[in-house]
């Protein structure tokens, strides 16, 4: 069976330069990069090359650059670092499990947490974020895209609060990361989140980037990897992968790869909603990175969609799994204002470089087949309610 | 079902329905392994008495990992498929109800009635399925002289499960298979051994899946506590068949028909429990010999083999899960009321637990004791 995946803010699969680059660094380069002799020389080396690399995908010097195990240890990195008892911290409704969580823990500790809402276009106004602004707030924690929707959170003028405020700001950018530029100074952020596998590393690969001068409670104790900010052998193939990948994002910017995966998007959004009707695009109203939509379809449910979809070959998915694999209702979706059922309602297709024209014709036409299929089977559909949107 | 008919298979991660998943797999079928979710075994995890750690049951993550495997095991896709808000709105919240008035549900049959039978047909349909499959131990067959769909009670009767079933209309009927209705137990497992399938001697699990450890009073609690309400005060009077107060009790709750311990009071003889009267909050205790009755009514019926009962009906009938079926004349009262006639008393029928109506093997319907 044909198989074609658009699920890419789920994960990405390596592309071919990235494993070779990391190919030398499971036998021939193996050494441990905290060695003296040559063969940790050799891989130490190669640590600081790819530090180099995501230092230049940031904008911000290498030492900033700390490399962990993923998104997620990015996040609780920052934010369990950095938040002590007393301190209050603002986050948002749409923020990824990773952040939401941290953020739970530090509830259940005592602090205070305000989260700050969205509008029906998934995105955060920052002026709410002033607004909910304290003496004694720490940490402002407010993603750069979000990972259902794609929506770009307007991060540059939270960056200028939390800067006029001085008060630190991390921004995840996991789903960010070589879809749009990621530009630290750019953003104002103190501390910012990436996740290899999001852009065609490898999985149990990331970094997070901690201004010169900020001060993190390592989560981890051990040995002085990652100058005491992250204690564990590293972890080179996958470092080496993330660097190369940092490589490709620039290089995708400077030939325009970008813009190519925003055409397929948007011709696969524009021929999906051509061919169905009470569909839409959630957070159509916001700027996006240009590889994300997630569409409604009413009258069906999301959950039969994808398995419907995925017996016939196209991988898609919503936001939220839980850990039984079953769908969650969208935390995100709910935030934005929609009805319970259109959140239920709604897929995401997420494109990355390996994608071709042909992918997205495979979805232009299985897509708006199986929406009617499902729709034959819906009594609301049925009763003729589908002028009522 | 022709052979590359494409059948969901709904797999609880036991050795039942994985064994259908194979079985049918190995016919040619197209299958397709759904596991409903249904219910977080963490969410009352630790509260109010609550165990800690939930392990082994319905909807827990290591049945989920369990039919995972199988489904891995022997190549087929695999889902879940998330039902929370039904089953909680279907089954859980009934299911308390029922209790807080002093009835003694059965939630399996809400759920096979409301969930397995009804949003899993639903989603096997959306998903281009024919039929659904489950390890229920049960037969279904056309039978071309009635031109119905009828249930029968399986080759193996210690498993017999039809009693579970007895709400399912011809329509659910006619796209349901129950491949484990001409096997036994035994049979299974060896067949489990046959297709490689790692959980083969996986034990069997009996209770009822959202309560662990069979409790139900503590899941009710904790239950209630979660919705951020309480235990009504259902304390009340244990009273005697005259309806003379002889004694107090805790809560309505904690009886059902039939009980005979517990009840605080020290008389000659042993007394029974034989009626809870909800709206007066009352126990009516007695001997033995009062917890027999001959009659009963059910609500909410439903008929399998026949499609109407024009006239009274010879049959046996079962009152619980494991009661061995007594005969009895049965007759429609109204729209779905049928009146039990038995032919010997029968000890502790129940309000809120099912009557469910044989003919020999087949099952000509049942209801809801009221």
């Amino acid at each position: 069976m044909r198989r074609v995946y658009l699920d890419n803010n789920a994960t990405t699969p390596v592309l071919p330069d990235v494993l070779e680059a990391m190919r030398p660094y499971f036998e021939e380069h193996f050494g441990n990069a905290s060695s003296i002799h040559h063969h940790g020389q050799e891989t130490r080396a190669a640590v600081e090359r790819a530090r180099e690399s995501v230092a230049n995908l940031f904008g911000c010097r290498p030492a900033e650059v700390v490399f962990t195990s993923g998104g997620t240890e990015a996040d609780n990195l920052a934010i369990a670092g950095l938040v002590q008892d007393g301190d209050h911290v603002i986050s948002s409704t749409i923020e990824h499990h990773a952040v939401l969580n941290s953020c739970k823990r530090l509830q259940e500790r005592g602090i205070e947490v305000t989260y700050v809402p969205v509008d029906g276009r998934c995105l955060v106004d920052p002026e709410d974020v002033g607004r909910a602004l304290r003496p004694n707030t720490k940490l402002v924690t407010i993603m750069m895209a979000n990972n259902e929707t794609g929506v770009l959170q307007p991060v540059n003028e939270i960056g200028k609060v939390c800067a006029e405020a001085d008060v630190y700001f991390h921004t995840d950018a996991v789903q960010a990361a070589s879809k749009v530029p990621v530009r630290v100074k750019e953003i104002g952020c103190d501390l910012l989140s990436i996740s290899g596998h999001k852009f065609h590393a490898p999985q149990g690969v990331g970094a997070l980037f901690v201004r010169k001068g900020t001060t993190l409670e390592p989560l981890f104790h051990g040995g002085s990897h990652e100058r005491s900010r992250r204690a564990g052998t590293e972890n080179v193939p996958g470092i080496v992968g993330l660097g190369k990948a940092a490589e490709l994002a620039i290089q995708g910017f400077e030939s325009g790869n970008d813009r190519e995966i925003a055409k397929l998007r948007d011709r696969l959004e524009s021929a999906i909603l051509e061919k169905v009707e009470a569909a839409g695009v959630n957070g159509a109203g916001a700027a996006r990175v240009p590889n994300t939509s997630n569409i409604y379809f009413d009258y069906i449910e999301g959950e039969a969609l994808i398995i419907s979809l995925d017996l016939k070959g196209l991988a898609v998915s919503t936001g939220a799994a839980c850990s039984s694999g079953a769908i969650e209702p969208s935390h995100v979706l709910t935030a934005m204002g929609l009805r319970p059922d259109r959140a239920r309602a709604s897929i995401r297709f997420s494109l990355g470089k390996q994608n071709t024209g042909n992918d997205v014709d495979f979805a232009i036409q299985l897509v708006p087949a199986s929406v009617a299929r499902l729709r034959e089977l819906s009594p609301l559909y049925n009763k003729g309610e589908a002028q009522i949107v | 079902m022709p052979n590359h008919a494409t059948i969901a298979v709904a797999m609880s991660g036991g050795v039942d329905s994985s064994t259908v998943a194979a079985m049918l797999r190995a016919e040619g079928s197209n299958v397709i392994g759904l596991t409903m979710q249904l219910w977080n075994q963490r969410r009352l995890a630790g509260r109010d008495g609550m165990p800690e750690a939930v392990t082994g049951r319905c909807c827990s993550l290591d049945d989920v990992y369990d039919a995972r495997r199988v489904a891995e095991t022997i190549g087929i896709p695999y889902y879940v498929v998330n039902h929370e808000d039904r089953f909680e709105r279907d089954v859980v919240r009934p299911f308390v109800q029922e209790y807080l008035s002093g009835r003694t549900p059965i939630p399996c049959s809400l759920c096979n009635n409301h969930l397995k039978f009804d949003q899993l047909l639903t989603v096997a349909r959306q998903i281009g399925a024919d039929a659904v499959a489950t390890g229920h131990y049960a037969r279904v067959e056309f039978d071309e002289g009635r031109n119905r769909w009828v249930l029968k009670r399986p080759i193996d009767r210690a498993k017999d499960q039809t009693y579970f079933l007895f709400g399912l209309t011809q329509e659910q009927l006619s796209r349901t298979l129950f491949p484990l209705g001409a096997m036994t137990k035994p049979e299974v497992r060896e067949l489990a051994r046959k297709y490689g399938l790692a959980l083969a001697e996986k034990p069997d699990s009996q209770e009822i899946c959202f309560v662990p450890g069979g409790d139900y009073k503590k899941f009710i609690d904790a239950y209630l506590a979660e919705q951020g309400d309480s235990l009504p005060d259902t304390a009340g009077e244990l009273v005697s068949t005259d309806g003379r107060a002889i004694g107090e009790h805790t809560g309505i709750h904690n009886f059902t028909v039939g009980q005979r311990k517990g009840l605080g009071v020290a008389t000659g003889s042993p007394l029974y429990v034989l009626q809870i009267k909800g709206d007066k909050r009352q126990v009516v205790v007695g001997e033995q010999e009062n917890l027999y009755s001959r009659t009963l009514v059910t609500k909410r019926s439903n008929l399998i083999s026949v499609s109407e009962l024009p006239d009274p009906m010879r049959v046996s009938v079962k009152i619980r899960h494991r009661h061995e079926p007594a005969t009895a004349t049965i007759e429609m009262i109204g729209a779905d009321e049928i009146v039990v006639n038995f032919d010997q008393p029968q000890r502790a029928v129940t309000p809120g637990q099912a009557a469910v109506f044989y003919d020999g093997d087949i099952v000509v319907g049942g209801g809801w004791i009221s």
